[in-house]
């Protein structure tokens, strides 16, 4: 019924993996360069697929070389990286919260992010750069908050989310306020960039998305064992050896980084993180939390509704968040007529 | 242990003969407290090996808290658990782990896990990042489940369990730890009748067959004293009597202990003590 | 919670003791005096700062000067925040009754977000301008949200966290909406960015007639409905066995809480906290029994709503700080205290 694929070495070593699990990364990685290169390819200057591919080989003209590797890649790459940043920062705190809906843009992160975003546009009328380090503090500070204001001998789910929610509601009052104070131009800047897009981001964004996901992806993985005996509840993961509190500090503060750091990259691209591992579980039908599928259907996901922004509206380009923002909807409501009897929300 | 607990109107031979034995775990002058409320005071305690050691008392004796602390769930605010001659609290989790299991009243099944994944988890302590699924964990695993009855069910999900079926299941994640101790709050909760005797006969067979030392909280004093070798009596957080049932379940006990006036009489099953409960007008005249 | 009700039946049964009553009805009325200085100090204070015989000339001698004028917008602000206080207060009460949720409150439950988004999609799409027209699209969206997260809650089976999340949840995909209609229109974003913080200032005295009769309605049917809701907190089965109607009990209950909030939202944007925080500082007092608590939240959450927006007018001079935002910085941190204090078990 369920497969493993289990690799034993006679020095000792084994390594298992779901066979489900495996097949679903491997069809999410293709899917994501597939919707990469179809969307390097879209635009005002369209490029057939095989085109892109000869260019992003080095073998493209002149001109197809800077709109692919200066204009489109970067701004793909981007992408990628914010969407797998959040799809895995999503799973992280759906698991530690042990609820579908405890993501970082219901608890306050992506709202954080957006008030450091907002002072630097409103109060300081900060340029592109300074924006994104105001949201990369708004949105760790942010974290960090609600951090210490959930500890209390530990850090509990039911409590992170509620003071998620608390200082979620606090934020968003703030951001309101904010844009109350704004001119007319500050206040649609804010607002184009509170709804999260990829447009006009450059190679200037990706090297330290890369750098971040390079340091953190890893250290997460080593630690997400642990995390899944915690999905069984503190008193069995501590039994099992689990050093429980350090793990989910940890892994907490990962989440908020990556969140974080994807916020200032693009905005709050809404519900990716909350939809992400949902969807990325419903594949693979394995309990855990699903880590690597989810980083693969976030940078998937984030791509495609990319995509979709720029095209499936006709002439008027759109944000990507307004997709995902749809998207989420979406889910919701799919979540309210599926999961409800199950009692799983 | 210590003299000024006041125990020695009550006799505990078997105890007393222990005192200079160094058994693998054992609790020190614990005081124990959530937040601020103090749970129990000076609270020592000798698990003696290969015992199948039954702690019992009146709702918030501090039972289960005796036993968080045994498992390195609760740091005492004083005093110190010793695991094998070591504070539990400094040694590497996942060694104490491979020591001790704990099977706690909280525990939830992850959604959509089979049995065979769950059981399996129970193998954590023994790897790692590089080792993540030997040989010998597959089979330990089904040993585990063959061993509680559990294996024809390896690949049914855990939520369409029974609560009895369950509880085997969690028993057997905890076996497949493979410690030598074994921690158990109040398995037998929510189980009607017959799975409650049901897991404590496995819990009875694992004891004895494996030399396993076994610790559990019960709640049913008839059960403790049918299959305890060794029982601990609580209330107010103080330790009033521990012995062998045979010895120490007398009929003075069991009204100091719950505030029940009764008779004791032999099992006829096993000769054990069992309580017998004052009929109403008795304890009646009692109480006033 | 079950020896509270406990207690509380019984004094359901016979009697409170007459000392603890008249206490109480004291506090009723010690409460009223307060929410009168309150209104008054509302009417002295704002962000221009007016001597206090031009205050008392513009109340009763208007001759329309710069300061009379003044002084009457501050009177129907007042006004509005009187009565949209009651509402928001009265509804919190009353939706954490029929959810046995201590941490339900119309904004944290998306409610005023779904008025906020029927409103909001009335004025874009439908051209409809007067409050009259689009307090009935707050209505539909406060009961259509309010619905939603009860079933995305887990109805039954709702706990706290549940339904909170739930309800965030869902006001997060609403304010999603409310950006897109923002990002594409300049005039829509003009107005909407002021609405959406919750605000008194905005509303002129034909508001306040026309969302008047709503919560009037309202405010009588959830006065009338303490009994029956005092024994739907002991529990649906017990409720059931002490002869209370219980579909139509929790019916009549969803409605009182939709028209106050919903108007309340038509007419000053979303308020947060209000709901939440003004039932659990008088339940402190006043124990479990809704009778007395409907009444106190009545008069004491006009009290916070109405000095919440004193200290927005003061602490940002010369402009202001909208009572939205006031009261979820209060109430944000209240909020949390309340999380950190609860066992987890009550949760």
């Amino acid at each position: 019924m369920k497969t493993t694929l289990t690799l034993r070495t006679p020095g000792g070593l084994s390594l298992r993996t779901d066979v489900r699990a495996l097949v679903v990364v491997v069809a999410l990685l293709l899917a994501a360069c597939a919707a990469s290169v179809v969307l390097i390819g879209t635009g005002d200057f369209p490029i057939s697929f095989g085109d892109v591919l000869k260019t992003l080989a080095g073998n493209g003209t002149a001109g197809q070389d800077f709109v692919v590797n200066e204009l489109r890649l970067p701004r793909v790459l981007v992408g990628l990286l914010v969407g797998a940043s959040l799809g895995l920062g999503g799973a992280l705190f759906q698991s530690i919260s042990r609820n579908p809906l405890g993501s970082p843009d219901v608890l306050g992160l992506s709202q954080g992010a957006t008030s450091g975003a907002l002072v630097v546009i409103v109060l300081l009328s900060g340029t592109a750069a300074q924006v994104t380090v105001g949201a990369l503090a708004g949105g760790l500070v942010t974290g960090l908050a609600i951090h210490l204001l959930a500890w209390k001998q530990g850090v509990h789910g039911y409590r992170l989310v509620l003071v998620g929610i608390g200082v979620s509601a606090v934020v968003t009052a703030v951001n309101g306020y904010l844009l109350t104070k704004a001119d007319l131009v500050d206040a649609t800047r804010a607002v184009v960039w509170m709804t999260g897009s990829l447009d006009g981001r450059d190679w200037s964004q990706v090297w330290p998305l890369l750098a971040l996901c390079a340091v953190l992806v890893p250290l997460v993985l080593v630690n997400a064992r642990g995390l899944r005996m915690m999905e069984m509840g503190d008193d069995v993961s501590h039994a099992l050896g689990v050093r429980v509190e350090r793990v989910r500090t940890l892994l907490m503060v990962a989440a908020v980084l990556l969140t974080a750091a994807a916020t200032a990259a693009a905005g709050p691209v809404s519900f990716v993180a909350l939809t992400a591992p949902q969807l990325a579980r419903r594949l693979t039908r394995a309990p855990g939390p699903n880590l690597v599928p989810s980083l693969c259907m976030g940078a998937t996901l984030l791509v495609t509704a990319d995509w979709a922004a720029q095209r499936a509206f006709g002439a008027d380009q759109l944000p990507v968040g307004v997709v995902t923002g749809v998207l989420g909807g979406v889910y919701l409501l799919w979540l309210l007529v599926t999961e409800r009897r199950a009692g799983r929300i | 242990m210590t003299p000024e607990d006041g125990r020695d109107k009550n006799p505990t031979p078997e105890s007393d003969r222990e005192r200079n034995t160094v058994n693998r775990l054992s609790a020190e002058n614990l005081t124990l407290a959530y937040d601020q409320r103090v749970i129990a005071e000076q609270l020592s305690v000798e698990i003696p090996d290969s015992s199948f050691t039954v702690i019992v008392g009146p709702n918030a004796c501090g039972k289960s808290t005796l036993l968080r602390a045994l498992s390195r769930m609760l740091r005492p605010s004083q005093g110190r658990v010793l695991l094998d001659g070591q504070v539990i609290q400094s040694m590497p989790a996942k060694k104490v782990a491979r020591t001790l299991g704990l099977l706690p009243q909280s525990s939830i099944a992850p959604d959509g896990i089979t049995v065979g994944d769950l059981v399996a988890r129970g193998r954590y302590p023994h790897q790692g990042l590089l080792r993540q699924w030997s040989a010998e964990d597959e089979r330990v695993v089904q040993e585990s489940m063959e061993r509680t009855g559990v294996a024809e069910l390896a690949d049914r999900y855990v939520d369409e369990l029974s609560g009895g079926q369950r509880q085997r299941v969690w028993i057997a994640m905890a076996l497949a730890q493979q410690t030598p101790l074994l921690l158990l709050d109040e398995p037998t909760t929510y189980l009607d009748i017959q799975h409650q005797i049901d897991v404590l006969d496995l819990c009875a067979e694992l004891h004895e067959e494996q030399g396993r030392t076994l610790v559990a909280v019960l709640h049913d004093l008839n059960h403790a004293a049918r299959y305890a070798t060794h029982l601990v009596a609580l209330r107010g957080g103080r330790v009033i009597a521990e012995g062998a049932p045979n010895d120490i379940v007398t009929a003075e006990l069991v009204r100091e202990v719950f505030g029940l006036r009764c008779q004791i009489i032999d099992d006829p099953e096993t000769g054990t003590p069992l309580v017998v409960p004052a009929a109403r007008k008795a304890r009646v005249t009692t109480t006033s | 919670m079950l020896v509270d009700s406990a207690s509380e039946q019984r004094a359901d049964t016979a009697p409170a003791p007459p000392t603890r009553r008249a206490v109480r009805a004291l506090g009723l009325l010690v409460s009223a005096v307060i929410l009168l200085l309150v209104a008054l100090a509302s009417i002295a204070i704002g962000a221009k700062q007016l001597p206090l015989d031009q205050v008392w000339h513009g109340l009763f001698h208007d001759t329309g000067t710069y300061g009379d004028v003044v002084v009457g917008a501050r009177l129907s602000r007042t006004v509005l925040g009187l009565l949209a206080g009651a509402a928001l207060g009265l509804s919190g009460a009353v939706l954490q009754a029929l959810t046995r949720n201590p941490l339900a409150d119309p904004g944290l439950l998306g409610i005023n977000a779904g008025a906020s988004a029927a409103v909001v999609t009335a004025i874009t799409y439908f051209g409809v301008s007067t409050l009259s027209g689009y307090v009935w699209f707050a209505f539909l969206g406060a009961a259509a949200v309010g619905a939603l997260v009860w079933l995305l809650g887990g109805s039954r089976g709702a706990t706290p966290v549940r339904l909170a999340l739930a309800g965030t949840a869902i006001s997060a995909a609403l304010y999603g909406y409310l950006q897109a209609v923002m990002i594409t229109d300049d005039a829509a974003l003009n107005k909407l960015r002021f609405w959406t913080v919750g605000s008194l200032a905005s509303a002129g005295d034909s508001t306040i007639l026309q969302v008047l009769p709503f919560l009037a309605a309202g405010t009588l049917l959830a006065l009338g409905l303490a009994r029956p809701l005092n024994a739907v907190a002991m529990g649906d089965d017990t409720a059931r066995a002490l002869g209370v109607g219980l579909a139509r009990t929790r019916a009549l209950a969803m409605l009182a809480a939709t028209v106050l909030c919903g108007a309340a939202t038509a007419a000053c944007g979303p308020i947060a906290f209000v709901g939440l925080m003004v039932p659990h500082a008088v339940r402190a007092f006043t124990g479990p029994d809704l009778r007395w608590i409907l009444p106190y939240a009545t008069v004491l959450s006009p009290v916070l709503l109405l000095g919440a927006d004193v200290i927005g007018r003061i602490v940002a001079r010369p402009a202001e700080l909208q009572v939205g935002i006031v009261t979820a910085i209060i109430g944000g941190p209240v909020f949390i205290l309340l999380v950190r204090r609860r066992r987890t078990a009550q949760l």
